[in-house]
């Protein structure tokens, strides 16, 4: 009923519009003009038109700047983002200069130049010197940005794992694992042709002396300032480790390796005190107060694994996927914190070593 | 010419024609079509997002087993499957074969003085097996189990194996049976188009006087068939993998809990492949565009284009850099960081040419008579997005920077704008400037204002805003956002407003079409008072397109408001004066 409903109001709508668009024609064809042709009355309104739209767009774009910017990432939680804030700070100014400048040029043009009966335009073919200059000066600029980026680029991906804690993540449709090297900082073996989903899940080579003391978990726990070696696999599909505060992401691709080294600079206690963040937790607590009991338990439970009494949420690093790689691949996460070398020893005492494991379950 | 010509039935004049401006219809109609309905999809997983797990009346446009039987909301891998047709869809059938294969036709034979395409029977293969390539990937939408889903990148080895998700079972053969016969239709059809501007341009008709269109649809043509048929090898090892057990891609799989036997082959080789060919895809879709917007603006300033010469340097140059800078796809994908760096370098370099480009249309409108056809307002759009856009590139093309928003919204916006929007906006410019051409009768001109501002409105409102999604670590192919990121929902709202507007706004452009086919304002001959050489054809659109012999050319295509001339135009089968110099 409610198609056969919007069916009609669709119909009455195109016999409608063809009606009005047949007077306006009918109504042109008496005063012997062509509906469609564009007259100089029409210019000037679309040139007016134009300047409007164009510089609202341009102040919709300052709004966007102004209200939205709590939203955006804070400056980074490791060393090396310290130096890609940077340049992209740099690059941000530079392509909102240009940005700006160029739009304003193109929306007035259109405006001041839109056409008048009798004016002939300016025949300007070329100007050597001035596209020289235009091809010059973006090169130059270009170059900048090159060579900076390079310097970053190179420190940022030739990190040796020497002195680094090395931890492995493990990716599998839809969750993620990481594996501590244990006291000897190597990893055990690994061949995926050793998989047994409930005594070996992440196919270890038992039989390899540096497995034993390595160590499973399913949240990560960094030192603050101590640089560490995060080497990546996987399963099944491409997952992609995205941990946005650090400026941290690579591909976890199944037969081939892949790292990133980075020190964290923040724990997780500084973090949750940051005004930017603090504003960012209060707006998403306040969205959560405002549901229902139902709702926000609901909510929680899908989103976190988390009750009610856990409000209000507080501030945790995480690891996001950032590969499309099926059904769940928006909800496959994991905790990442950062911590005091104190704290630290703490936890990962707790943690059992896989060599325990195996020879208890076997 | 025309008038001894075979007689044509209903069948070979509107079915299986070889008429280049009647096949160029069937593609623009074709590509309208799938245009709408990407443009459906698009609707759909934005009211999922904005949204997450109710039920809309839209999802009624798909099977019911998209559903979940309970709440009625989107199933999450159905989600992947839409954003994985909208891409395909988007990019292949409507901003390659729509714009392309309908621009390329319709204008190479009409602008060089052609009677028609080199050949006219690969020309109709061309679209026959496009028009294949369309109904099989129509039809994987309904086959049970859906249709592809991995991404229109689709990636191994969540591609090659249904067990990682639903779509890449049938829908996913499907998908690479429809994408071959695709690819052997724009391969005809590209072949044609460089064998046409190299051989049958009319008398006087040098590559100097090439009008800025044939010489974008010149270089896409050698783009397309330099790459495609890299995509269809890349397609074709996916299908041993698939289907034969061969290891190009797998490796190190557990499926269904236990080791595959694939060992050795490796994700990132697709990749390279598969960008190969997905590089310079994006100049395929967006020179066409850039070369409609060079005429359109020259047209309706009634001033030459400034500097002719640097914009077919740039074209070419924007042309052959664009097979060497793939590798900024993969920034994060484990390749060599020393690959990475070459490609950065690369890649940067393409602003370069692109800044001519941007720099020498505002030169043009500089000081010009500009008369606002909605053709002339789509262009200045189509250069407000390539500059929008563009500018981000300067981020998401130095490696660095590309770690933290790499394959987040960011990305999405930056290609919407630059990509999406200009060559949309490139193609609605050439389909009200030519229309007249193609169909003898005008568009409805306050249609086409009405069209134009919706668009333009709304299409910023729905892409500017998710630079921020990125820049807030928001990731894309998200079924619902990181509740972490709750604040975002704000931002997701609007978008998806102006998405839902935005879409019912092209109805008016769609409703002006077919209306205005029928029954708009009769064209005249020559009604932008253009100089190239399509406006000398008769408005009836005869077989041959020109009556008697073919017009000969002697000046270039942009002789607008030349000094001493009487009018504010002068075609270029017009001689020229004695005195008078060319430029």
């Amino acid at each position: 009923m409610i198609y056969l409903l919007i069916g009609g109001l669709l119909f009455l709508a195109i016999v409608t519009f063809v009606q009005i668009i047949r007077v306006s024609e009918l109504l042109s064809k008496i005063r012997n003009k062509d509906v469609n042709e564009v007259t100089e009355n029409d210019n000037n309104i679309q040139g007016k038109i134009l300047l409007v739209v164009g510089f609202g767009f341009l102040v919709f774009v300052i709004w966007q700047i102004v209200a939205w910017k709590h939203l955006i990432l804070p400056p980074a939680s490791s060393l090396h983002g310290v130096e890609i804030d940077s340049l992209m700070n740099t690059t941000m100014m530079l392509i909102l200069v240009v940005f700006f400048i160029t739009s304003i040029i193109l929306f007035f043009f259109g405006f001041k130049y839109r056409g008048i009966k009798g004016r002939k335009a300016f025949f300007y073919a070329h100007n050597n010197k001035l596209e020289i200059v235009w091809t010059i000066v973006p090169a130059i600029v270009l170059s900048g940005l090159i060579v900076s980026g390079l310097k970053v680029w190179d420190s940022t991906m030739n990190v040796t794992s020497e002195n680094s804690q090395i931890i492995e993540l493990h990716s599998r449709q839809f969750q993620w694992a990481a594996r501590y090297a244990g006291e000897d900082n190597i990893l055990g073996k690994h061949d995926f042709r050793l998989i047994d989903r409930a005594t070996n899940p992440l196919s270890l080579d038992k039989g390899d002396k540096y497995t034993i003391d390595d160590k499973i978990t399913n949240e990560v726990h960094l030192v603050v300032g101590k640089p560490v070696m995060l080497k990546f696999r996987s399963d099944d599909v491409i997952h992609s480790a995205y941990i946005p505060h650090f400026r941290v992401q690579m591909n976890c691709v199944p037969g081939v390796r892949t790292q990133f080294g980075f020190t964290p600079t923040k724990t997780t206690q500084e973090m949750r005190e940051d005004p930017q963040i603090i504003r960012q937790m209060q707006e998403l607590n306040d969205r959560i107060d405002a549901m229902s009991l139902i709702e926000k338990t609901v909510f929680l439970d899908e989103n976190f694994a988390k009750t009610v009494d856990d409000l209000p949420l507080k501030f945790d690093y995480q690891l996001l996927c950032n590969k499309i790689c099926g059904s769940a691949h928006y909800n496959m996460k994991m905790k990442f914190v950062v911590e005091t070398q104190e704290e630290f020893d703490t936890w990962i005492a707790q943690q059992k070593e896989v060599g325990g494991l195996v020879l208890t379950k076997k | 010419m025309s008038d001894h010509h075979h007689k044509e039935t209903f069948i070979t004049k509107y079915i299986f024609s070889q008429d280049h401006k009647m096949i160029a219809k069937q593609f623009l109609l074709t590509g309208i079509f799938m245009a709408l309905v990407g443009m459906l999809m698009s609707a759909m997983f934005r009211v999922q997002l904005a949204n997450p797990g109710e039920t809309s009346i839209l999802y009624n446009l798909m099977p019911s087993n998209w559903m979940d039987p309970d709440t009625g909301a989107l199933l999450q891998d159905k989600y992947l499957a839409l954003v994985t047709m909208h891409g395909t869809i988007l990019v292949f059938w409507v901003l390659t074969a729509g714009l392309s294969g309908t621009f390329a036709n319709f204008l190479i034979p009409l602008q060089i003085g052609a009677r028609d395409m080199a050949s006219g029977f690969i020309n109709m293969l061309s679209y026959w097996f496009f028009f294949a390539a369309t109904v099989v990937l129509i039809y994987s939408i309904y086959v049970p189990s859906g249709p592809a889903s991995a991404g229109w990148t689709i990636y191994p080895p969540l591609s090659a194996e249904a067990s990682y998700i639903e779509g890449s079972g049938l829908g996913m053969t499907l998908w690479l049976v429809s994408i071959t016969l695709f690819i052997v239709g724009s391969l005809l059809g590209g072949l044609n188009y460089i064998v046409t501007i190299l051989n049958l341009r009319t008398k006087g008709m040098s590559m100097k006087r090439l009008p800025l269109t044939i010489w974008a649809l010149f270089v896409t043509a050698i783009l397309g068939v330099l790459s495609f048929p890299v995509l269809l090898s890349c397609g074709l090892l996916l299908v041993f993998d698939r289907s034969f057990g061969t290891s190009f891609y797998l490796s190190d799989l557990i499926i269904g809990g236990e080791a595959a036997h694939h060992i050795g082959g490796s994700p990132i080789l697709f990749e390279h492949l598969f960008w190969f060919l997905g590089h310079p895809e994006v100049y395929i879709i967006l020179l066409p565009a850039l070369g409609m917007t060079s005429e359109v603006i020259s047209v309706n300033t009634r001033k030459p284009i400034f500097g002719y010469q640097a914009m077919v340097l740039s074209l070419l140059a924007i042309g052959f850099l664009s097979f060497i800078v793939w590798g900024h796809h993969m920034f994060m994908t484990g390749m060599n960081p020393f690959l990475g760096s070459v490609f950065a370098f690369t890649t940067l370099l393409i602003a370069i040419p692109s800044a001519i480009k941007v720099f020498n249309y505002l030169t043009t409108l500089w000081r010009g008579n500009i008369r606002f056809t909605p053709a002339m307002l789509f262009a200045i759009a189509m250069v407000s997005t390539f500059i929008t856009g563009g500018l981000t590139g300067l981020i998401l093309g130095n490696a660095p920077l590309d770690i933290n928003v790499h394959d987040t919204y960011f990305v999405v916006g930056h290609f919407h704008i630059v990509m999406g929007l200009s060559a949309i906006y490139g193609m609605l410019a050439g389909v009200y400037h030519w229309f007249p051409k193609m169909y003898g009768r005008m568009m409805n001109k306050n249609l086409g204002y009405l069209h134009f501002w919706g668009t333009f409105i709304c299409a910023y409102g729905v892409f500017f805003p998710m630079h921020f999604l990125g820049l807030a670590g928001l990731p894309r192919r998200y079924y619902a956002n990181p509740v972490d990121m709750g604040q975002i929902t704000d931002i997701n709202d609007i978008i998806t407003f102006f998405a839902l507007a935005g879409a019912v706004i092209q109805f008016i452009f769609v409703f002006n079409f077919f209306y205005s086919i029928f029954r708009g304002s009769p064209a005249s001959k020559n009604p932008w008072k253009a100089n190239t050489l399509e406006w000398t054809t008769p408005v009836e659109r005869i077989h041959g397109n020109w009556p008697g012999d073919l017009p000969e050319v002697h000046r270039w295509a942009y002789d607008y408001s030349k000094p001493g001339a009487e009018e504010d135009y002068i075609p270029q089968n017009v001689p020229l004066k004695e005195g008078e110099s060319e430029h």
